[in-house]
């Protein structure tokens, strides 16, 4: 019987969408913990102004903390800012903004204390030095009238964080006002002034919900979209492939719609391929830390702590003989064993979870194994459901550890993203400070008046969720502060609107043209399902781009290849065919996507050495080159030339060893 | 880990103002076919199993079964939401089921503190809204190259 077509997705496209034209002073374009920073400090500094904050999502429940976490992983608490650096700029293997990395530090505490007391579940140390739940600590007082975390590492402290996005939402939605929140509208594009130079005048995007399409002016923008997933091909490629490590719908829309208005990008060859347990992602850290397990090679040997690998972290010194190995270097030992036949990596659970039982009662025991599936069931569930599917208790069986596909990111061990300005103290150098009609705007890119945060801020990484949501409100007052200073602007687009719409609803229109020409809707020689390109994408940068397939390692000859295919891939863009709503958002992400990759790739062909081992190796340059290499790489594209400029920037130490 | 909506307990949040799956999937995968009145995740291997949709559904018409490609048949792993816990039930192949409950807020939903009335006085220092009310310093570092 034959089953008749229809295009996947319930919302069909139409050609020509409704438009919706406003204008505002402040746009806020991302919903996650950096949006949400911005839109609970915004009206604090800018009540009287006009602000909009537009989420691809829904608020609830969008970007990396949709799911939930476990821990925090930056809390400064009774350790110094300049510490944190420190340790910043070790696992980042030297070269990092230091200014940025301060700033956060001084202010990312006071985000913490204010998800306590909007009721975010935070552990706490008891008199007797016993460790109680974010419920029970209650009684021992909140961090900022002084009750102690639970500390895991020297900057990471526990929580019961199922609920972490709602609550942080909650308080955006409530400082912010739900009048002025769009849900399920994905910025695509951001718009240059018509009549200035290099000035942001505000952003178009369309509803997933409902044929419209949005054209939004506005005096300052903030663009916190998060990172970028599904850009390699992942270790699994069926239904499995959604259980990407980071979260699979960031699609480095904040890079490249930033950088396709001109802004400097910074360290974008800079990626990070975390370790996680195989397949199911889930996280290792809380293992590693809280119950003191250690990783074992196939030969069942503790390969981290033998002579070979002391010999392997010392030509990576200073930082790999640092007390805390850089993230890096502990991939670079993992890898080493895997080709020398020595794999599988195994995290021997058993013997951690035994040597702490001997040491407590049955009812801690239980306590501990409770704690051990909630660092699953808080932030990875599908982990948790991988160690039922296959019986796995950790008391009784090992469970095997893997690097994943690589990511681009700022805010977690990774430090690719935006140029911007650091604050504006006699202490930050001057080449780190970007200025506008004289003043200096913490957070601005170099394109004036669009500002970015979290994942969107370069050489900074180590945030996490704590520190986006404190940079989210850095910028927050920055962009007050640059409103007040420029109220007089007037934004004007270079386009129509029916220009915009037409460059919106382009896959649509390409799709209803020429959808009726084959029987099977995605097989048309006329145009290319997102899907399509997106597995052309995938397979083009795990092959020639240092993906898994060949541990990480590229060479100039691949990179010149992948470039070109990148090119004709840039070309079918224009090719890409939409028929549902669902489908014209993956049509956008997709480009993104590609755009963001080639940042990535351009920048690693530009450094030549290999400054990460372990995230990526660039064969033609094996080791680091401190003496050409000690300093950020930066590029350009130029929207009116079409053409980009790449060239290295300046490191400025500022913190002493 | 693909979600999944069991037929006969989805009514399509008829008697809701939305589509409660719809509404919170991150990834927009939840949709309602009108006709039918039922919900389908219209892309599975796009799932990130946050198990957002299962935790959201007022009829508990949503599981999420294993991915195909690396998870044997046979467990399952289910929420229960409430006000101030989470309560999951984790089973195993083998039948073994381990459950756990963990807090998830320790204030009443929608009582977040917004600071609505807080406005801060001077726009040109670096000092955060809330840190600016508690009278704090800004810390320098210690020493500079």
């Amino acid at each position: 019987m034959a089953i008749p077509n229809k295009p996947l997705g319930e919302i069909k496209a139409v050609r020509d969408p409704e438009v919706e034209e406003r204008e505002v002073d402040i746009l806020i374009v991302g919903g996650g913990m950096a949006a949400c920073g911005t839109a609970f400090e915004i009206k604090k500094w800018a009540g009287d102004k006009k602000i909009l904050l537009v989420d691809k999502a829904a608020l609830e429940r969008s970007g990396a903390v949709a799911q939930g976490l476990s821990a925090i992983n930056t809390y400064i608490g009774e350790n110094t800012p300049d510490d944190y650096v420190r340790m910043v700029r070790n696992d980042l293997m030297g070269i990092v903004r230091e200014d940025l990395i301060f700033d956060l530090g001084c202010h990312v505490d006071d985000s913490v204390y204010l998800f306590e007391e909007w009721g975010l579940p935070i552990w706490k140390m008891s008199e007797e030095g016993k460790k109680l739940d974010g419920k029970k600590g209650q009684k021992m007082g909140t961090l900022k009238g002084g009750a102690k975390p639970v500390r895991t590492g020297k900057w990471q402290i526990m929580i019961n964080g199922e609920s972490y996005k709602r609550i942080v939402a909650e308080a955006a939605k409530l400082a912010l006002g739900d009048e002025n929140i769009l849900e399920r509208v994905f910025i695509v594009r951001l718009l240059l002034d018509a009549n200035e130079e290099n000035r942001i005048a505000g952003a178009v995007g369309f509803s997933v919900r409902e044929n419209k399409v949005y054209i939004i002016k506005c005096n300052t923008c903030m663009v916190a979209c998060g990172g970028a997933v599904n850009i390699y091909q992942p270790r699994s490629v069926g239904e499995g492939k959604g259980r990407a490590w980071y979260p699979i719908w960031n699609a480095g829309s904040t890079y490249t719609m930033c950088m396709e208005v001109g802004a400097e990008l910074s360290m974008m060859e800079n990626r990070f391929t975390p370790s996680r347990y195989k397949d199911g992602y889930g996280p290792v850290g809380a293992w590693f830390l809280l119950f003191k397990a250690k990783t074992l090679n196939g030969l069942g040997e503790g390969y981290v702590g033998s002579d070979a690998a002391k010999a392997e972290l010392q030509k990576y010194a200073p930082y790999g003989t640092a007390a805390i190995t850089p993230t890096c270097l502990r991939n670079h030992l993992m890898l080493f064993e895997m080709k020398e036949g020595r794999g599988p990596i195994m995290m021997d659970t058993i013997t951690a979870l035994k040597e702490l039982g001997g040491k407590i009662d049955k009812k801690e025991f239980k306590a501990l194994e409770s704690e051990a599936w909630e660092n699953f069931l808080d932030m990875t569930c599908g982990q948790a459901n991988l160690w039922c599917g296959t019986n796995t208790e950790p008391d009784k069986k090992n469970s095997e550890v893997m690097p994943t596909e690589p990511y681009l990111l700022g805010s977690h061990s990774g430090c690719c993203g935006l140029w911007t300005s650091g604050p504006d103290f006699d202490w930050v150098p001057d080449a780190y400070k970007i200025r506008y009609k004289g003043k200096v705007y913490n957070r601005m890119t170099t394109v004036n008046g669009l500002f970015t945060s979290g994942d969107g801020v370069g050489c900074s990484g180590h945030k996490f969720s704590s520190g986006s949501h404190a940079e989210g409100r850095i910028a927050a007052k920055a962009m007050a502060k640059f409103v007040r200073d420029n109220a007089d602007f007037k934004p004007a687009l270079k386009q129509s609107a029916q220009e915009l719409v037409d460059i919106v609803y382009k896959p649509v229109r390409t799709f209803l043209d020429n959808c009726a020409y084959t029987t099977a809707i995605d097989i048309n020689p006329n145009y290319l399902k997102p899907a399509g390109m997106t597995y052309r994408l995938m397979k083009a940068t795990h092959e020639y781009g240092a993906g898994t397939a060949t541990y990480y390692m590229t060479t100039n000859k691949n990179l010149e290849i992948v470039m070109d295919m990148l090119q004709m891939m840039r070309e079918d863009c224009e090719k890409l065919a939409a028929g549902d709503l669902h489908e014209l958002m993956r049509c956008w992400e997709i480009f993104h996507r590609i755009w963001t990759v080639e940042s990535h790739l351009r920048h690693i062909q530009f450094r030549k050495e290999t400054r990460y081992p372990g995230f990526y190796y660039q064969a033609d340059y094996p080791g680091q080159d401190d003496a050409n290499w000690f300093c950020f790489v930066n590029s350009k594209y130029d929207p009116k030339a079409n053409t980009w400029d790449i060239f290295k920037k300046e490191y400025i130490k500022i913190i002493p060893d | 880990m693909p979600s999944f909506v069991i037929a006969e307990k989805c009514d399509g949040c008829k008697g809701g103002d939305k589509t409660a799956c719809m509404y919170i999937c991150p990834n927009d995968l939840m949709v309602l076919d009108p006709n039918a009145m039922k919900a389908y995740n219209q892309e599975p291997d796009q799932c990130w199993e946050c198990f957002s949709c299962v935790k959201i559904c007022p009829t508990q018409a949503i599981e999420v079964r294993g991915y195909a490609d690396f998870v044997p048949l046979g467990s399952s792993i289910i929420p229960m939401l409430g006000t101030e816990d989470v309560m999951w039930t984790c089973k195993f192949r083998n039948g073994t089921i381990k459950r756990f409950k963990f807090p998830i807020r320790t204030t009443p939903e929608g009582g977040a503190n917004a600071y609505p009335s807080l406005q801060g006085k001077d726009l040109d220092s670096e000092l955060l809204s809330t840190e600016e009310a508690d009278g704090r310093q800004l810390p320098k570092p210690i020493a500079t190259v």
